[in-house]
């Protein structure tokens, strides 16, 4: 099929960017979408032109590399999958797909469709972890974690760290992502004794950096290749009220 | 090591190569196996808590391996600098692992123990690794599973609260633990956590987007790394004590693999011309279940776990080129080749076989899909006799995932698969202490070469990467820095210089080029060709070709590569010329490696060299050795030295799934 490409061309975090005009005449429906973004890759090289630069690593949606916003949505048109599991099937002939990188203040553009997205490593440095030297951990089955929890556990601990959250947020909230962190942990029995102040820590770090507040748009969740559930939210600010109430001190 | 003994025979490759000096492992204690762990630990040197923050440790890589390492040495106080391509250690490959990690914790009571799996992963690597580094590995199994549950890996569990297990190929015990189809992730994320932790306490400085190039060995130590900064083109060296690669396999050099896009081999190669011996490098592990080629433009392969073949029947059609709708073939018209040629494992046999069966039926033209690349793996049966509810609520997400890269609903239409590569069991060699032979450089997870001989068992590498991480480095490399802080390494000194100067050189003659062909060009070609020769059946006459039409290629390549932009800010077609040329030099070795090797064992397999019956045919009174190759220089012949292996505790056997 033939398609006609805009796509976010910027030199680099200072230059000034634009939209680009591209046409693929031979678009097969089985392509990936990365892979649709190599031919053009292949195409400008061979015509000396500067190929287009995203990032991308695993291509099984697992890796949370890869990371743009086609036709004004993060991910594109299809639910609960990543760029590169999204396949051109999705696509018409004659099409016109705008592509463009995250847009949010604390990702700012390195290069094209590249963004830097380290603040979401700052936000779990700040307190996303359970403080177990390696060696001193007790028998596995010391403590049991009912299934329920341990379950509900997982469902929030399957973010791939994307940061679509934050580019479908209007204020460009890192909410969801920091919430999953917390419910993740703080679901289980040994996340217990650091629970409150992970949570205070975590959200005072997110509330430091470039991320705006949460409103409860909700529209995190509707992006998020991993379905994490919107009621983390709910459970990172039932976290961090009751480590205000209970006067747990953020370091 | 450079004294060379012998030329070799005529049958080893016909002059190709030289075998010089026989090596050992020096470091594993003599003691009976069980105590062999104990043993090190004790005889190991520690050193005094305050004298840590002294001592610097480079990490090249944030895996499982790189990870749990640079976590744990930073946990003891070390400085410690971490480095990683992507742009945050979180995204490391360890993550795409599916299927689980073992571990001998006999929680479900069927007769499982450290030596069992011990005993397992040696013949399952078919009698090609070390007993003493098997069975640490089993021993340390237990502390791993441990240590994640602690820092909060959410482990599949059963109603009682208490962990979960399955059972994977190769053994008849259930002792695999896993965290849904994403194990890996998990494992990983529990590692990332305890890293940002130790970033969070200052001990360990993070280098994300920075890419390893050339290692600095000064006065036969290795003391530093050069570095790109990816972001901003810049060349850096940093300096250390000691330093840990733990920067993954070489699977991509196949091109089309189920490794992640920027997986390479450049740091281990790097070392491997400063010095380093490359142990077998031609043992390569293929999975039978991943998606197969849609098309030229097919960028990367994906795995389905292996558990479909529990209820899938694998099967093409007898009529050559048949392309009907698989649905419109009748049952009698239908090859169900595994069940007809292995009736007592059917559809189960193990990957290597599973592998060379599809292979087997594509060359002779019954394959199905784009090129014949392909075979059915049909769930009609089983939806029949379980009903769709029950095999949605096993496979659900696997059929989820097949539909959404081809389109396909697996629930009418029978999958597609092919073989594809995914694992790498050769790599640097290492000793016991996982020191390789260049004093100072500690090699790491797949990077090394150590613990699956010639075949990896399912559910194993998530497992050594965790051991060699957070329990084996941690003790071995401060047993090495008990003789440190080495003198002050100058960044005016000769080799500085002379390494940094020499990646300046490399990148500027990637660049210089200016050709006709893209970097990808000529990375699908030499993968094309590796799979072809050195992939799922190798030949003595097919490796020859490649051997003799590598070297022209990379001439090719550096030659004609096209790369547009400069090396001064973001360019990724440059980081992936400089993968491709070290891709190009392993390719020649793994060739090299596969040619000598005149036997067939696990993933390596001889069409030479067979049973009757078309079985691997292992030759353990001539091969029963690690093959570790030291570079000869640019142009020259490697040289070959043997490690013996002894095998004392089990019995080497031959392997059969009839």
């Amino acid at each position: 099929m033939k398609l006609t490409l805009r796509i976010w061309r910027q030199a680099s975090p200072e230059a000034k960017g634009k939209m680009q005009k591209y046409v693929l005449d031979d678009v097969e429906p089985d392509m990936s979408f990365l892979e649709m973004l190599d031919v053009l890759n292949e195409k400008l090289v061979m015509d000396d032109k500067d190929p287009v630069s995203f990032d991308h690593d695993c291509r099984e949606g697992i890796c949370g590399s890869c990371a743009m916003v086609i036709n004004g949505t993060a991910h594109g048109p299809q639910k609960n999958t990543t760029t590169c599991q999204l396949h051109m099937r999705h696509f018409s002939d004659g099409d016109t797909i705008d592509i463009e990188p995250w847009r949010a203040r604390a990702f700012p553009v390195v290069k094209d469709l590249v963004t830097d997205r380290s603040a979401l490593d700052e936000i779990i440095k700040s307190g996303g972890y359970i403080s177990v030297n390696t060696g001193s951990a007790p028998e596995a089955h010391a403590i049991p974690v009912d299934k329920v929890s341990a379950d509900d556990a997982f469902d929030a601990a399957t973010c791939i760290g994307c940061g679509a959250c934050v580019a479908a947020c209007p204020n460009g909230s890192s909410m969801l992502f920091t919430a999953a962190k917390v419910t993740h942990l703080g679901l289980l029995p040994q996340g217990q004794p650091e629970r409150a102040t992970r949570a205070m820590n975590m959200l005072a770090k997110q509330d430091e950096l470039d991320f705006g507040g949460c409103t409860n748009v909700g529209a995190c969740h509707e992006v998020c290749p991993k379905g994490i559930p919107l009621a983390s939210i709910a459970q990172l600010n039932h976290d961090v009220l009751g480590a205000t109430l209970t006067g747990a001190r953020s370091d | 090591m450079s004294e060379l003994q012998q030329e070799p025979t005529a049958t080893q490759g016909e002059g190709r190569y030289v075998v010089g000096d026989p090596i050992g492992d020096t470091r594993a204690p003599d003691s009976p196996i069980g105590d062999r762990w104990a043993d090190r630990k004790f005889s190991a040197r520690l050193v005094n808590p305050a004298n840590r923050r002294k001592m610097s440790v480079i990490v090249v890589g944030t895996g499982l391996a790189g990870g749990a390492a640079a976590a744990t040495l930073g946990e003891a106080g070390y400085h410690v600098k971490s480095f990683c391509y992507q742009d945050s250690p979180r995204r490391a490959h360890s993550i795409a692992a599916q299927g689980g990690i073992n571990a001998a914790k006999n929680y479900r009571y069927d007769g499982d123990s450290i030596h069992r799996l011990f005993y397992d992963t040696i013949k399952g690597g078919d009698f090609r690794s070390r007993e003493s580094n098997v069975h640490r590995l089993a021993e340390v199994s237990l502390n791993i599973i441990d240590q994640c549950v602690a820092q909060g890996v959410p482990f599949a569990r059963e109603y009682s609260g208490l962990l979960d297990t399955r059972s994977f190929g190769g053994t008849q015990v259930s002792r695999t633990f896993y965290a849904r189809g994403q194990t890996g992730q998990q494992l990983l994320l529990g590692a990332y956590q305890a890293l940002e932790r130790q970033v969070h306490a200052g001990t360990v400085e993070m280098h994300p987007r920075t890419e390893m190039l050339d290692l600095i060995v000064v006065d036969g130590r290795a003391r530093g790394i050069v570095t790109r900064n990816l972001f901003t083109g810049e060349i850096d060296t940093h300096l250390a004590d000691v330093v840990i690669l733990a920067s993954g396999g070489y699977g991509n050099v196949f091109y089309l693999s189920t490794n992640a896009k920027g997986s390479n081999v450049t740091a281990a190669w790097r070392a491997h011309k400063r010095g380093a011996l490359f142990a077998n490098p031609c043992y390569t592990q293929i999975h039978p279940t991943c998606i197969p080629v849609s098309g030229e433009y097919q960028s990367k392969l994906t795995l389905m776990s292996e558990s479909l073949r529990n209820d899938g029947r694998v099967w093409v059609p007898k009529e050559r080129g048949d392309d009907r709708n698989p649905n419109d073939i009748p049952e009698d018209e239908r090859d169900y080749y595994l069940e007809r040629q292995y009736p007592a494992f059917g559809n189960l046999v193990p990957r290597d076989i599973a592998s060379r069966a599809a292979k087997n039926m594509c060359d002779a033209e019954h394959g199905v899909g784009p090129g014949g690349l392909g075979v059915y793996l049909d769930f009609k049966d089983a939806i029949e006799r379980l009903g769709r509810n029950a095999v949605e609520a096993k496979y659900g997400n696997l059929f989820e995932m097949y539909q959404r890269i081809t389109g396909d609903d697996p629930y009418e239409v029978p999958m597609r698969i092919y073989p594809a590569i995914h694992y790498t069991m050769g790599g640097l060699w290492v000793d016991y202490d996982l020191r390789s032979t260049i004093p100072g450089l500690f090699v790491g997870g797949e990077a090394n070469f150590s613990d699956h001989g010639a075949n990896r068992l399912g559910a194993s590498a998530l497992m050594q990467g965790l051991s060699d991480g957070y329990f084996v480095l941690p003790t071995t490399v401060a047993d090495y820095l008990a003789d440190a802080p080495f003198d002050e390494v100058p960044a005016d000194h000769p080799a500085v210089v002379e390494a940094v100067d020499s990646t300046r050189a490399r990148i500027d003659k990637l660049l210089s080029a200016n050709g006709h062909r893209t970097v990808d060009s000529f990375h699908r070609e030499l993968g094309q060709l590796v799979w072809d020769q050195c992939g799922m059946a190798r030949s003595k006459e097919g490796l020859e070709k490649a051997l003799d039409r590598i070297p022209s290629l990379r001439e090719e390549f550096w030659r004609d590569v096209k790369i547009v932009g400069t090396g001064d800010g973001f360019n990724q077609s440059l980081e992936k010329a400089n993968r491709v040329a070290d891709f190009m030099e392993l390719a020649e070795l793994m060739c090299m490696d596969a040619l000598h090797r005149e036997e067939s064992c696990g993933g390596h397999f001889r069409v030479e060299h067979q049973t009757e019956d078309g079985e691997a045919e292992r030759d353990d009174e001539n091969f029963s050795y690690v093959a570790a190759w030291e570079y000869g220089g640019d142009n020259q012949r490697p040289v070959l030295h043997k490690e013996d292996l002894e095998f004392s505790y089990v019995h080497p056997s031959q392997r059969s799934y009839k």
